[in-house]
């Protein structure tokens, strides 16, 4: 190794430089040093708390004491997520957030598109600009503004009126399930809300995936004879499909566990983030809050399986 | 997959483009560009980039609209047309593979959309991966194939249509030396086997005059020249395609006096140089470089200024860098050019 004196080697010898040589002759050293704090963090703090959750769901409330009994594990709190009454929350929630996803996607797609194939430069600082911006204001505030733009005396109601449209409103409204007293306390609301607020992200993955579209597999596949819906369907929708569904993850996990937005636009009526809040604080069920928390970690795991067996992140 | 056994109705025209203009902005990539492609020629468009050939290419396939002008494919007018309903198939210069689909998928695509049943259109892929050697790769995706797989892919998805012009662009420019040439010559017996029109782009002006048999030479968005290889290289009808086509010495009017006596561009290929070693003579030089290229040598010779190409036969006798040497060409291969760049 040493071959000082022949001006091959320079001679610094500080510690720092003795770590420097250290890494430089052992990579992976490197590379274990910087990945252990955050593995600590994933598999302690994250993985960890789940755990303890996924562990408190399998516990029950004893129902003469309203306590919870520790030592007893038991499926009784799972049994409870199926009465009616929470089978009801499940169903409204997962309906809920697969109408979300599936209008976001429908909305997102063209902007993606336009911004992935057709913007440059200048407008495409634009763009992102204007999907990030609602990101940059409180969530509650954009929800509370809703709450104004909704309600009867609202923005909205009064543009249907200049437009002469009232009756179309009431008529929508007087539907049942998707009406209500106004827009902001009905199922609609509450829709329109959910779409508004995760919008940036179905749109900036679907973006991402449009981007790694080089152009000319369009103009290869409208040669070999496809029309423009062929093309979109055989090709673009397909290597988009990998992006249309990392979006839907954030929409639809998001809609699953979002209590704040229900709360304040909508019927009275739960969902599931609303349930495991109601649970764990005033009525002190926490095995209960647990076992509702479970609901869309499975959900999406089903989800993200059927998505994988119909070959959606094959093209990744 | 069969080709017009007839192969005499060389006088058809497949393409025919009259006064084709096509805009980008300020940008005139076509200039009224004039151009007939008879059936069954294998025809080459050359140019450097940005000279329009790709653009006119594109014409043909329909990516582009032409700002003005017409384009019939076999007589009947196409400008208008959308590339999904023309008979013309396109082999891509990064051969545009779908990633999503394996390779009998992506040979079979153009069948898919025209609903042919699953058997049958994997029978005919199978039989087009065949005739590009590829037989048996059916199940495998296009990134676990090499360069040169993926470009005969590329070619099976474009010929499976059986079209009546395959236009290939850049085809061969991915590809390292060994390959192109392999590849050179398995196009053209493709071409010559099925008959088909062959319309293909380049910037490489060897492979121009070694697969086509005719040439169009680009430059800013204009042809400079139309002809078979053999009259594009030894009949430059400008300085452009005289310096562009294999690199001849261009000379300006007054050395060309100065050797006939009467002024005006010419070219002279380097290899119709003769150069002896020893002053004296009527033309001199000074031996400025030297590059040895195997079983030839190129010299650059120094005349007061003008400097001379010369390919000569390697071997001892080839002069040394700063010899003093005397050149020497048969007058007739010292063609005229005109005075147009």
């Amino acid at each position: 190794m040493s071959t000082a004196g022949n001006g091959f080697t320079e001679h610094r010898h500080g510690a720092l430089t003795k770590v420097s040589d250290l890494f430089w002759r052992r990579p992976n050293l490197l590379v274990f040093l910087l990945l252990l704090p955050p593995l600590l963090w994933l598999g302690v703090i994250y993985v960890g708390a789940l755990l303890a959750l996924l562990l408190q769901s399998f516990y029950a409330i004893d129902e003469f004491t309203g306590m919870v009994d520790y030592d007893v594990l038991t499926l009784k709190t799972y049994r409870e997520l199926f009465n009616p009454a929470n089978l009801d929350i499940i169903i409204r929630t997962v309906l809920m957030a697969s109408v979300v996803t599936l209008a976001s996607a429908v909305i997102a797609f063209p902007i993606a598109y336009m911004a992935a194939r057709y913007v440059r430069g200048k407008w495409k600082a634009m763009f992102y600009l204007a999907v990030m911006l609602p990101l940059w204001s409180s969530y509650l505030v954009k929800i509370y503004a809703w709450k104004l733009i909704l309600a009867k005396e609202g923005i909205l109601n009064w543009l249907f009126e200049q437009l002469h449209l009232t009756g179309l409103l009431q008529a929508y409204l007087a539907l049942p399930v998707v009406g209500g007293g106004s827009l902001s306390i009905s199922y609609t609301g509450t829709f329109l809300v959910f779409v508004y607020v995760w919008m940036p992200f179905m749109i900036l993955p679907t973006q991402a995936a449009l981007e790694r579209v080089p152009v000319n597999l369009t103009d290869a596949s409208s040669d070999l004879g496809a029309t423009p819906w062929q093309t979109f369907r055989h090709v673009i929708f397909p290597l988009a499909l990998p992006g249309i569904i990392a979006g839907s993850i954030f929409t639809f996990s998001l809609t699953l566990g979002d209590y704040i937005i229900p709360q304040i636009i909508g019927s009275s009526r739960l969902f599931i983030g609303q349930a495991v809040y109601a649970h764990q604080g005033t009525a002190g069920n926490i095995p209960l809050a647990a076992a509702f928390s479970v609901v869309p970690i499975v959900i999406m795991g089903l989800y993200l399986w059927m998505a994988q067996r119909r070959g959606a992140f094959d093209a990744l | 997959m069969q080709g017009p056994t007839g192969a005499q109705s060389i006088l058809t025209t497949a393409i025919s483009l009259k006064s084709i203009t096509r805009r980008f902005g300020d940008v005139l990539a076509l200039d009224a560009i004039d151009l007939a492609i008879a059936e069954g020629e294998f025809f080459a468009m050359l140019g450097p980039s940005g000279s329009g050939k790709t653009t006119c290419l594109r014409v043909i396939a329909g990516f582009e609209q032409p700002s003005s002008g017409e384009l019939s494919i076999f007589g009947a007018r196409a400008e208008t047309v959308p590339p999904y309903k023309r008979n013309v198939n396109t082999v891509f210069q990064d051969y545009a593979l779908f990633p999503h689909l394996n390779v009998i998928d992506n040979v079979a695509y153009s069948l898919m959309l025209r609903q042919v049943p699953k058997a049958e259109r994997y029978a005919k892929a199978e039989e087009a991966l065949e005739m590009v050697k590829l037989a048996g790769y059916g199940a495998r995706r296009p990134g676990q194939l090499s360069g040169g797989q993926r470009q005969r892919v590329a070619l099976a998805r474009a010929l499976i249509n059986q079209p009546k012009v395959l236009l290939l662009d850049e085809p061969l420019g991915a590809l390292d030396l060994k390959l192109r040439e392999q590849m050179q010559e398995e196009l053209k017996s493709l071409q010559r086997r099925l008959g088909i029109t062959f319309i293909f782009v380049t910037h490489d002006q060897g492979e121009a005059m070694s697969m086509a048999d005719r040439i169009a030479v680009f430059n800013l968005g204009k042809i400079m020249q139309v002809g078979t290889p053999e009259e594009v290289y030894l009949r430059p009808a400008s300085r452009f395609v005289a310096d562009f086509v294999g690199s001849s010495n261009v000379l300006p009017p007054e050395f060309v006096g100065r050797l006939t006596g009467n002024p005006g561009w010419a070219s002279l290929r380097p290899e119709a140089v003769t150069v002896t070693p020893g002053a004296g003579a009527n033309l001199t030089g000074t031996v400025v470089s030297r590059n040895y290229l195997g079983a030839t040598t190129r010299l650059v010779v120094d005349m007061g200024g003008q400097r001379i190409h010369a390919v000569v036969p390697s071997g001892a006798s080839v002069p040394m860098e700063g010899t003093p040497v005397a050149i020497a060409f048969d007058p007739a291969a010292l063609h005229r050019m005109s005075d147009a760049p």
